[in-house]
């Protein structure tokens, strides 16, 4: 594998907050190829910012919101449709109890 | 050393669903009941590519509760992607708000007649009002419900507006936690934004606390206790938070952030999850919902502002000459303040009304289990002829409470038809009661010369005797306007 560009990713850390186990290897793997996303990124660290007023979103649009309106869902079959487990009208997911 | 040599400092996050018809990023219907899994859509079950709208109305619900709680608005407020990975939150964030929250700042003010009964005689920071952080406008989470082996999840409830109001560190004792929580509880509900009933999750609270030594000393490690259903639970938790630290910490055991989880039935707390399993959330901007110009939302709200519970209190004294306690409790709930300002105006005797409405209705009620609203037994206008009749002393207030009140409480008829009906009229007219009077001062001439050199008192044994003559139906405030003229 290619040397990994220099990044203070911690793979395994990032793997653990989103609950997904690696292996060794899948850590190596992916790992180099976060790093190259991330370093990719931060070519925009180099651009001169200053001057620039800080905006809340990159589209220059406000106050678009919806009127408080019931719409019709989509019924629990279609909910449910995907649910890799389910018991008749639940998603069923192993014992979480924080 | 005890407790007490602690300074203790809270805070409190409490979360309340707002009383909006859809959700708040989709049109799904918002409430409880609908089977398993039947109020969902490609947005509230964190579907790829599906695209949140934000509710007005939940927006608007939100700064209006900024403006009954005195906050102020950033110009501009925006949505967040709070990471977290959760079975009950499908799309593994929850879209919150960061750091332009709807408000920031304001102050909840804590009512007397808020705190737990057994502390109102004796409260240390009278008419204090306790300092906001902020308030954000987010999302609620879908319902899991833990079995043996497994969990089952119920989507309904997620995506349901929820309002997070935070306190700064400016509680001290579970007494003000618990006013805190009654306080705002009558603020929301008089504005309409929330049912905000702790026991139905309407309204739910997260306290964080930590003890020190002294004022000069850094604020000591954060406890944040969970699983608080009822203002009582967090009255109670606390104390007994209280009670562990200081015990651990005169024992040399310093104390170190971490989650608790209360036991209400126990009446313990244990350790949930500790300083190194703490969420690390990866803030970062919505692209999928642009920002809000808030000035526009706060002008319009503006008029929306309800008489707040202490600001109807204060009318409550001034226009109807109530105690300060009672018109607190009066309009403490929206509904018995509407009943009682219906049944006071206009009454001959205000404070009267004031009394029979907090006394005999409503332990009628509670008898009967009903609310006030929806009673019909007894409409406001009919309280008000029955104490109208007490003040003018058609009837005395014993007739009031033992005769005709239960009787319109059981057949709604009117005081004045129940009067008739049974025959109950004092004796006012003055030609029968003058010749009670002659009589009885005739059989006592003793008392009557006793009167009649001075001593007014003295006059109330013959009262008592013109009563008996009468079998209980004159009116003593009459009588003894007789006898004082007779023995001038
Ligand atoms: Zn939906």
């Amino acid at each position: 594998m290619a040397a990994a560009p220099e990044s203070d990713l911690d793979i395994r850390y990032v793997a653990d907050l989103a609950r997904i186990t690696l292996t060794d290897e899948e850590a190596d793997t992916l790992g180099g190829q976060l790093e190259k996303i991330i370093s990719y990124v931060k070519q925009l660290e180099a651009l001169d910012v200053s001057g620039i007023e800080p905006t809340a979103h990159a589209t220059p649009l406000f106050d678009i919101v919806r009127e408080d309106t019931v719409k019709p869902s989509i019924g629990v079959d279609a909910t449910l449709a995907n649910a890799p487990q389910k018991t008749t009208d639940q998603f069923l997911v192993t014992k979480v109890v924080e | 050393m005890p407790a007490s040599d602690y300074i203790v400092t809270i805070g409190l996050e409490v979360h309340a669903q707002l009383t909006t018809q859809s959700k708040m990023y989709c049109g799904c219907k918002v409430g409880y009941g609908a089977p398993p899994n039947s109020q969902t859509c490609p947005v509230c079950l964190g579907m790829p590519g599906a695209m949140p709208t934000l509710n007005e109305a939940a927006i608007e619900k939100t700064v209006l509760t900024g403006l009954m709680l005195g906050c102020e608005n950033p110009e501009i407020s925006k949505w967040d992607r709070k990471n977290y990975f959760y079975p009950d939150m499908p799309k593994n964030y929850q879209l919150t708000q960061f750091d332009l929250p709807l408000c920031e700042h304001g102050s909840v003010p804590l009512y007397d007649h808020c705190y737990p009964k057994d502390v109102q005689k004796d409260i240390p920071r009278p008419g204090y009002a306790v300092k906001l952080t902020r308030i954000h406008l987010e999302e609620d989470v879908g319902k899991s419900t833990h079995h043996e082996k497994n969990t089952t999840i119920d989507f309904n409830r997620a995506g349901t507006p929820l309002m997070e109001i935070v306190s700064d560190p400016d509680i001290r004792t579970g007494e003000e936690a618990f006013a805190y929580l009654n306080s705002l509880r009558q603020i929301l509900i008089a504005g309409g934004v929330s049912d905000a009933d702790m026991e139905k999750g309407q309204m739910r609270c997260d306290v964080n606390i930590s003890l020190r030594k002294t004022e000069e000393e850094p604020l000591g490690a954060k406890i944040e206790l969970k699983n608080l259903n009822s203002p009582a639970a967090v009255r109670r938790a606390i104390h007994y938070e209280i009670d562990r630290q200081s015990t651990e910490l005169d024992a040399g055991t310093p104390q170190v952030q971490c989650t608790r989880r209360w036991d209400d039935d126990l009446g313990e707390s244990t350790v949930m999850r500790s300083k190194e399993d703490a969420h690390d959330y990866r803030y970062f901007p919505e692209p999928d919902l642009l920002p809000i110009r808030t000035a526009p939302i706060v002008e319009a709200m503006k008029k929306l502002v309800p008489e707040l519970p202490h600001e109807k209190s204060q009318r409550f004294v001034t226009d109807f000459g109530v105690t300060e306690y009672d018109a607190s409790v009066l309009s403490s709930d929206k509904h018995l303040a509407t009943y009682f300002e219906q049944a006071a105006t206009g009454a001959k005797n205000t404070k009267l009304v004031a009394n029979w409405v907090l006394n005999d209705l409503l332990s009628a009620l509670k008898e009967s289990f009903t609310e006030i609203q929806d009673s019909t037994q007894v409409p406001a206008e009919n309280l008000r002829a029955l104490v109208d009749l007490i003040e003018s002393g058609k009837i005395s207030g014993k007739q009031a409470k033992n005769d005709v009140f239960p009787a319109m409480l059981e057949t709604g008829k009117t005081a004045g038809d129940i009067v008739k009906e049974k025959g109950l009229e004092q004796v006012s007219d003055t030609g029968a009661l003058e010749a009670f009077c002659d009589q009885v001062i005739q059989e006592n001439e003793a008392i009557a010369a006793d009167v009649r050199s001075g001593n007014e008192k003295a006059a109330n044994a013959l009262v008592g005797r013109v009563m008996k003559l009468s079998k209980g139906q004159a009116n003593p405030k009459v009588v003894i306007g007789i006898l004082l003229e007779k023995l001038k």
